[in-house]
């Protein structure tokens, strides 16, 4: 649970409101000179985001992950699936708009130098934002002097400099600064710290940690390193081939993972102990191709418990609300679906 | 059988008396450094890559060189293969594999030795392999190089890769092209073509940190075991302790270009002797308390081409004295077979 929550003046739906709802969200996109072939980036996806908490998603390469963040804030256009943020609808009449979204929700992209305009000192970079939602230069100005103090960059030091002159972390310090300049209730980081070293990895992960308190945000936590997220995340949603296999409180997913692909990605962590090393590969194979993704369960191929019932049908993920649900999308969890060890795992 | 290295910094040949067993129980070392330095140098400036860096590699032995970026662990790893721009590279030192002096190579032997005693696998499979041939033919054209057989044995060979690498279908996969195959495939087939002429010695350049985590550890078991089974030195680059932990015999933790520390993985991991190998393991995220901020190291690495005089590390270690901005401070031995360069460990010292 969030630990503590002010009350914001901006808040519209009151403290019980989900910050954002995703609901059955879908990306294809069409792959050219294929007939009609498409990568199902993301296929029906729904969760939601309460508001104060740090909600991680993982998954691997591929798995639509950095797609679903662009389709929150309609960088990419969903082809179908609603979008509520703080009880209002986004994109439709009598809803919020895609640029009133824009304002209260902000994102933190992967590769921070060609996310920052190389021909603008930084100062300018994060007035920038300030500036076209209507602030004066001026104000503007002391937004990103103040920004970029409470990153930890002196701004008459590193103001006037060109992203070439700064290093990755203070690049990524930057983009933190002009993410928070507008104000924003919700920061989406999209592996925010997988292009740093770990000395400064570090650093950042305690950056975001601060900011978060200090300007009451809400997160949603983008990134492949399991052990970053379990650090950081308040709850857990588990991506495989554009599809949400599992999702729950953190200390759920990494004590009682239900499902397969959880469990394996979970084993696969180096264990830091040469004496515990991994003597066998919790799963064999790499992620197949998200054009033609496998039928029914996306990850039979994979799964060392498939049967027949995982080839044909769709495992649904249940129903879940509020913070303590913890469920998976797996036929074993179903104890109508016909597979053996149904009930059993 | 003995797998222990020797790695110090800046250090004279006594150095190695440090720990004196060693010179009775080890046979010749597969690879030896000795005192590598290697700039970089352009009109502008003059970037110091590598300064002063000693280690040496047992046969059957595995070595990860630790660091984060621009630490100096691939110019090190290249050096071995002298496989940096000769017209902008200065290396000084030496480098022998195998009792051969590397540095004093005629270009023909450096071809002979690339690919047969020494190989090498890479980062980025994508990059490192020829788009344009099959993977086949990738493995049969290094067999043939280096055996001079016919393309039906260097084919057949290319099979037998493919199945020592666990290519699932080889004989199907030999024909396909590398944008064909999936990522942890391709490093499998580069695996393949590196260990082609049997080679001595494998380098490995961060061979999975491309890779997604559950493949990730399928590649590191599979180099486990044909090292093992194969019986090759092997010097493996990482930045990420776990992968360390998971594949090393020694270890040897760069900073600024200098080895600071080294010893067995085991060892160095659960009790490090130098302070920037305990603020690196201290600042890597894996299961701290959730409601404290990680230890970080502060501020971030020096800039290559401007060095601080003395330890490199002193401006962002939380132990320094004095004495460690006057000078780059001598190997200390805390026991045998480890190493720290630290004025702050307590240890013998090299001479």
């Amino acid at each position: 649970m969030p630990d503590s929550l002010a009350l914001d003046p901006r808040d519209r739906g009151g403290l019980q409101q989900p910050m954002l709802i995703a609901r059955d969200l879908r990306k294809h996109f069409p792959v050219k000179g294929s007939g009609n072939k498409s990568v199902q980036a993301v296929d029906g996806v729904s969760f939601t985001v309460d508001k104060g908490e740090t909600l991680g998603i993982v998954g691997e390469s591929g798995c639509g992950k950095s797609t679903l963040a662009r389709l929150l804030l309609h960088l990419v256009m969903p082809d179908s699936g609603e979008l509520i943020f703080d009880g209002d609808a986004v994109g439709v009449p009598d809803g919020i708009a895609v640029h009133e979204l824009r304002r209260q929700v902000q994102m933190v992209f992967q590769d921070s130098y060609s996310s920052l305009n190389p021909r603008m000192p930084i100062r300018d970079s994060v007035a920038f934002g300030p500036f076209v939602q209507g602030k004066k230069k001026d104000e503007a100005r002391h937004i990103a002097r103040d920004m970029l103090r409470r990153v930890g960059l002196d701004p008459s030091l590193f103001g006037p400099r060109y992203p070439h002159e700064l290093s990755g972390g203070q690049k990524q310090r930057v983009n933190i600064a002009r993410a928070l300049a507008t104000a924003p209730r919700m920061v989406i980081l999209d592996e925010p710290v997988s292009a740093l070293d770990k000395s400064i990895e570090a650093q950042v992960l305690n950056l975001l940690r601060a900011l978060k308190r200090q300007f009451n945000l809400t997160y949603i936590f983008i990134s492949h390193d399991l052990n970053v997220v379990q650090y950081l995340s308040d709850r857990v949603l588990v991506m495989y081939l554009g599809r949400v296999v599992e999702i729950g409180p953190i200390e759920a997913i990494f004590e009682r993972p239900l499902h397969p692909y959880t469990r394996a990605l979970l084993a696969s962590r180096p264990s830091m102990d040469p004496a515990r090393r991994i003597e066998e590969p919790p799963i064999s194979g790499d992620p197949p191709n998200p054009i033609d993704p496998p039928s029914g369960c996306r990850f039979h191929t994979r799964c060392p418990f498939a049967e027949t019932v995982c080839e044909t049908t769709d495992p649904a993920l249940g129903t879940w609300q509020g913070l303590q649900s913890h469920v998976a999308a797996c036929h074993m969890r179903d104890p109508l679906s016909g597979h053996s060890l149904s009930g059993h795992a | 059988m003995s797998r222990r290295a020797t790695c110090v910094t800046r250090s004279p040949a006594t150095a190695y008396l440090g720990t004196p067993k060693m010179a009775l129980e080890d046979a010749a070392p597969l690879a030896e450094v000795h005192d590598l330095n290697v700039r970089f140098v352009t009109r502008e400036a003059t970037v110091h890559a590598v300064n002063g860096v000693s280690f040496s590699v047992q046969p059957g032995e595995v070595l990860c060189i630790l660091g984060e970026s621009g630490s100096g662990k691939t110019v090190t790893l290249r050096a071995l293969m002298r496989l940096l721009p000769p017209r902008r590279t200065r290396i000084e030192g030496s480098v022998r594999v195998d009792g051969q002096d590397v540095l004093a190579m005629s270009s023909r032997d450096l071809r002979d030795l690339r690919g047969g005693l020494v190989a090498m696998i890479f980062q980025e499979p994508m990059t490192a392999l020829d788009p344009v041939y099959t993977v086949g033919q990738q493995i049969g054209e290094t067999v043939r190089r280096h055996t001079g057989c016919d393309r039906r044995t260097a084919r057949a060979r290319a099979l037998e890769l493919l199945e020592l690498v666990r290519i699932p279908s080889a004989e199907r996969r030999l024909d396909a092209y590398p944008h064909e195959l999936s990522g942890g495939l391709r490093q499998r087939a580069m695996i393949a073509m590196a260990l082609s002429c049997d080679p001595r010695l494998l380098l490995a350049d961060e061979p999975t940190t491309a890779l997604d985590a559950t493949v990730q550890v399928q590649v590191l078991i599979l180099l486990r075991r044909l090292q093992r089974e194969l019986g090759m030195g092997m010097i493996f680059v990482t930045h990420d302790l776990g992968v360390a932990s998971e594949i090393a015999d020694t270890v040897a933790v760069m900073y600024a270009g200098r080895i600071v520390e080294s010893g067995p993985v085991a060892q160095v991991l659960s009790a490090p002797a130098h302070p920037y190998t305990a603020g690196l393991l201290a600042s890597t995220v894996h299961g701290q308390p959730r409601e404290r901020d990680i230890d970080a190291i502060p501020g971030s690495p020096p800039d290559m081409r401007r060095l601080p005089r003395g330890c490199s590390f002193a401006p962002r270690c939380a132990r320094r004295i004095a004495q460690c901005r006057l000078a780059v401070p001598e190997p200390r031995f805390p026991e045998p077979g480890r190493m720290a360069a630290c004025l702050v460990v307590a240890g013998v010292r090299a001479s």
